[in-house]
This record gives structure tokens, C-alpha cells and sequence, in this order.
């Protein structure tokens, strides 16, 4: 059956249960592309001191639990009105998950504000920014492609992001070591590395959310549940 | 000539039902079937059913196409497929309804219990005992609700006294759940009861006479969602004592109903498979484009 070029899945017969699918994607990829922004803003707004851009963050992440909502309800209506089935149930199971995850995202990213407002009071930690930004770019590049692959249904880039995971983690440790060397020189430190630490945290909890969101892109476009599961299993899947 | 011979008058019920004598021409999407072959799990081990190689037409035009399954002993297999596919055609040579109709040519090999369906001496009438019939519209006879289920009893011989068939009758009505509503008015005309009512009549007259199979053609057509789900119900209780055919077009009823689904395609038989993956993950292209609707 050939498939319209615009739409990687193919018509319905039903234009209405057509224009339904394709609005929940768009929706899904407008919530992602919001949550993208908010993390960047957040690790802008650490880094550059900016508690003005913290506090735009905060408020807009009312919207992202907005868009949560929305995307669920109309993945629910979808339910009942289609009882969708194969590969359009899968996507509609996927983006109930995936728009959890998001939301989460969007959390973390109003969480690093919150605590960029407090560094700019307390005056800048003495360590740690130059991690916050690399690890800050690698989650953001990992849910940039997760959230590309769900778009293209490209379940091998769904799998080069579950790869990046063990890389963040260990980005994550080696820069919490070296938080805490600090600590331990000086006391004083103690307040304001707690905090860098805290938004390593959330950055690492980001990266999390990105494997979550390819774990069910796999799902989605191959159908095999992949989550919980060892890498090779999930390699397996992928290469079917 | 007697017109209450069951096997006639559920030949005329095929009638009344506007069988699908209407012959699928051969169309474009032809051309991605493999003929023969079919994806998934067309077979079983022991099973009550094997089909082989089974060819069936209309005058010149083939309406099945080599198809080959096994059906195994007390599954729910539910038969899908858009209209014209043969799923109703293949469904009645299971118990040689097609013979009714002249210009059909059943081929290939059929064995219901290794035994050859489609044999010269078989005795049709008792063939259709075993393997018993329901279809779309509700066809009661034009007789009391207890001698509709007491007919086939009666011309079988299974009962020798009055009592038996009083037991037959009472325990094919409780088997359709219909023993509530009608054990007080067992006398009363049967065209009297609402469609649903009438339908779960068809199915217990369908049980009194022991079959071990029971083929249904789109059963729950006729009926409203209640009665739909009370049918379902009864084909879920039913299942541990019968082999259950089922030909629907509601996806969500074959989802609901059957343990294995198989899909009929312009004669062809498509995919079988475990009805689970069948709605979550099929394994052909045609039937995933079916089941979701991107054509019918």
C-alpha cells in the first residue's frame, strides 16, 4: 500500500481518523520541541547567571503540563472513537508514555531554574559550569534525536540513544567526584556545589527521559516492548 | 417433499441471507500474494480440521484460491477479511452448505477428524449435526421456542422418551443462556422473541443436536450491542465444549472472541495467527492495512 509522502504511515480510509494520528503526533513533536527550548533556557539561564530567563521558565512550564493534559485527552478520545489497532495503536500507547516523559523533562528543566535564581542570590559556585554545559549539550542532543526518531520512526536512532545513556552516567560521576573535592577543600563551597550537583542531577534525569522516549519508539515501529530489558535484546529487536 | 428438513431450510436460510455469491474479481493488490502461502501459524497440531489445498468456485470464477489451514479442537478462530474475500465461502464447506448451491465446485482435501468431508457416501445431514450452523439473521423456526430446540432431537432420534427431550431442550436453552427468559413460556411462538433472543434460540438448536462444531456467520449482525455482548459471552462459555468457527467484520469482535484470527483476502488466505499479535503486530502488509482501516 503506498504510503502518502507526507505521512510516513499511509491514509485511512477514514480522512477524519487520518487528520486525528496526525494531530497527535504534531502535538506530541510541539510539547517536545517546547521541552527542548525549556532545558536549554535552563542551562542558559545557570550559566549565564540570568534570573530573569530562570523565571520565564518557571512560569512556562504551567504550559508544558498543559500540553501533557491535551496530548492524553486526545489520545484517550482516539480510544474510544477508533479503537485503533497494529501500528496506530502502538503509536498512540508510545505517545501516552512518551508525553509522561516530557512532561518529567520539562520538570527538570524548571527544577535547574529554580536553582539557577538561587546561585545568582548566593554568587556563583566555583566549579562545575563547564560540566553542567557538556552534559547539558549531550541530554539535549539525546532528546533532540530521540524525539527525531519518533518523527522519522527510525528505530536505529532510537537505539544509538539508548547507547548514549552509559556515556551520560559516567559524565555524571566523574563530575560529581570533582563537586565534591571541592566540598571537601572548602565548607563554604558546600551550598553552591549542592546546587551544581542537584542540576547534574536533573540533566542526568533528562538523558533517563530521552532512553525512555527511544525505548518506546523501538516499540512503536517494531513492535516488541524493549524496556527493562539488556542491550542486546533491544539490538536484537532493532536489527529484525 | 419435507420442507422442515433442517439441512433445506437452512439452505433457504443461506438464501435469506444473501450469501455471498458474488465472486471477487481479481484486483492490483493480487499481485503481492504469494498464492498458497500463508504467514503466521496456519497450522495446528491435531486439529479437529484440516484443510488442504482447498480451491472452491463459482462456475469459472475462483472465489478460494489453494488455501490450506488447520482448525484445532476447541479454539475460537475468527475469519476477517473485506467483503467478497471467500471468508464465508471457505466457512461453509467446513460443513458442505456450498453444496446447496449449483454452480459451486469445492476441491482440494477436507478432514474433520481425518476423515474425509467431501466423501461420496458421507451422510450430509449428519455431517451437519456435528458441525452445526448460525447465521446473520436469526431464523427461527415458525414453531414453539421448545420444539424449535426439541426438531433436531426428534429426527436424530436422540431422545426415546418425552423426559429426555425435556432434558435436551432444558440444557441446550441453559447452554444459550436463554433458559431464564424462556422456561416459562417454552410453549410460546418463537418469532415472538426480540433478535437477540431469537439468535441465542438459533444457537441452542444449534447445541441440542450434540454438534462438536459450531460455525457462525457474522452472528452478531443483527443484534444490538447488549445482545452482541451476551452472544460473546456465550461464545466464550461455549468454547470449552466446542470448536468455534466465527466469520465477523467487527475487528473488535474478533479481538474480543477468538484466540486465533485468520485473514481472508480476495480468496486468499493472508495471515493466520495468534489473535493477540494479529491487532498489535501483524506480520503481512495487507493485513495490517485492513485491520487499521487504510483500506477495506
Amino acid at each position: 500500500m503506498p504510503a502518502k509522502k507526507d505521512d510516513v504511515y499511509g491514509d485511512h480510509i477514514s480522512n477524519k481518523f487520518n487528520d486525528e494520528l496526525l494531530a497527535l503526533k504534531t502535538r506530541f513533536l510541539k510539547m517536545g520541541g517546547l521541552v527542548e527550548t525549556q532545558i536549554d533556557s535552563a542551562v542558559k539561564a545557570l550559566v549565564d547567571s540570568d534570573g530573569y530567563l530562570a523565571e520565564e521558565i518557571r512560569a512556562k512550564d504551567k504550559l508544558v503540563d498543559r500540553m501533557e493534559m491535551d496530548v492524553d485527552e486526545e489520545a484517550m478520545l482516539i480510544i474510544a472513537r477508533r479503537q485503533p489497532t497494529a501500528r496506530d495503536l502502538r503509536l498512540v500507547i508510545s505517545v501516552i508514555r512518551m508525553v509522561a516523559d516530557l512532561e518529567r523533562v520539562g520538570d527538570e528543566a524548571k527544577k535547574i531554574a529554580k536553582f539557577a535564581i538561587k546561585l545568582s542570590e548566593e554568587g556563583q559556585a566555583p566549579q562545575g559550569y563547564v560540566e553542567v554545559r557538556h552534559i547539558g549539550a549531550h541530554v539535549m542532543g539525546m532528546l533532540h534525536d530521540s524525539l527525531d526518531a519518533f518523527a522519522r520512526l527510525d528505530s536505529e536512532q532510537a537505539l544509538r540513544v539508548m547507547k548514549e545513556d552509559k556515556r551520560v552516567d559516567e559524565e555524571y560521576q566523574a563530575a560529581a567526584r570533582t563537586l565534591l573535592t571541592f566540598m571537601m577543600e572548602d565548607a563554604r563551597n558546600i551550598s553552591r556545589c549542592m546546587s551544581v550537583m542537584w542540576v547534574l542531577r536533573a540533566l542526568e534525569r533528562v538523558g533517563d527521559h530521552a532512553c525512555n522516549i527511544a525505548e518506546n519508539v523501538i516499540f512503536m515501529v517494531k513492535g516488541e516492548d524493549v524496556r527493562h530489558t539488556p542491550m542486546e535484546e533491544a539490538e536484537r529487536v532493532v536489527g529484525r | 417433499m419435507n420442507t422442515m428438513n433442517p439441512s433445506i431450510t437452512a439452505e433457504a436460510g443461506i438464501r435469506d441471507q444473501g450469501a455471498a455469491i458474488s465472486v471477487p474479481e481479481d484486483k492490483p493488490e493480487d499481485t503481492v500474494i504469494e498464492e498458497g502461502k500463508t504467514v503466521g501459524k496456519p497450522f495446528a497440531d491435531d486439529p479437529k480440521f484440516k484443510l488442504r489445498n482447498v480451491e472452491v468456485s463459482y462456475g469459472a470464477a475462483r472465489a478460494i484460491k489453494n488455501i490450506s489451514l488447520d482448525i484445532g479442537r476447541n479454539e475460537v478462530i475468527a475469519f476477517i477479511g473485506p467483503s467478497g474475500c471467500g471468508k464465508s465461502t471457505f466457512l461453509r464447506c467446513l460443513n458442505r452448505m456450498n453444496d446447496s448451491i449449483e454452480i459451486c465446485r469445492v476441491k482440494g482435501s477436507l478432514e474433520l477428524d481425518d476423515q474425509n468431508i467431501y466423501d461420496p457416501k458421507r451422510d450430509v445431514v449428519e455431517l451437519r449435526a456435528r458441525v452445526g450452523m448460525v447465521f446473520q439473521k436469526p431464523n427461527p423456526f415458525p414453531k414453539s421456542i421448545y420444539d424449535n430446540v426439541a426438531y433436531g432431537p426428534r429426527i436424530h432420534g436422540l431422545a426415546n422418551r418425552k423426559s429426555e427431550l425435556d432434558d435436551i431442550v432444558e440444557n441446550s436453552l441453559r447452554k444459550a443462556g436463554l433458559w431464564n427468559e424462556a422456561k416459562d413460556r417454552l410453549d410460546a411462538t418463537a418469532t415472538g422473541m426480540s433478535g437477540g433472543q431469537q439468535q441465542r434460540l438459533c444457537i441452542a438448536r444449534a447445541i441440542a443436536v450434540s454438534p462438536e462444531v459450531i460455525l457462525m456467520d457474522e452472528p452478531c449482525s443483527a443484534l444490538d450491542p447488549i445482545a452482541t455482548a451476551r452472544v460473546e459471552e456465550l461464545i466464550a462459555e461455549m468454547s470449552e465444549s466446542y470448536t468455534i468457527v466465527i466469520v465477523t467484520h467487527s475487528m473488535q469482535q474478533a479481538a474480543r472472541v477468538s484466540s486465533r484470527t485468520a485473514y481472508f483476502h480476495m480468496g486468499h488466505l493472508v495471515e493466520v495467527n495468534d489473535t493477540s499479535k494479529v491487532f498489535t503486530m501483524p506480520e503481512h502488509e495487507l493485513t495490517e492495512s485492513y485491520i487499521t482501516g487504510r483500506f477495506g
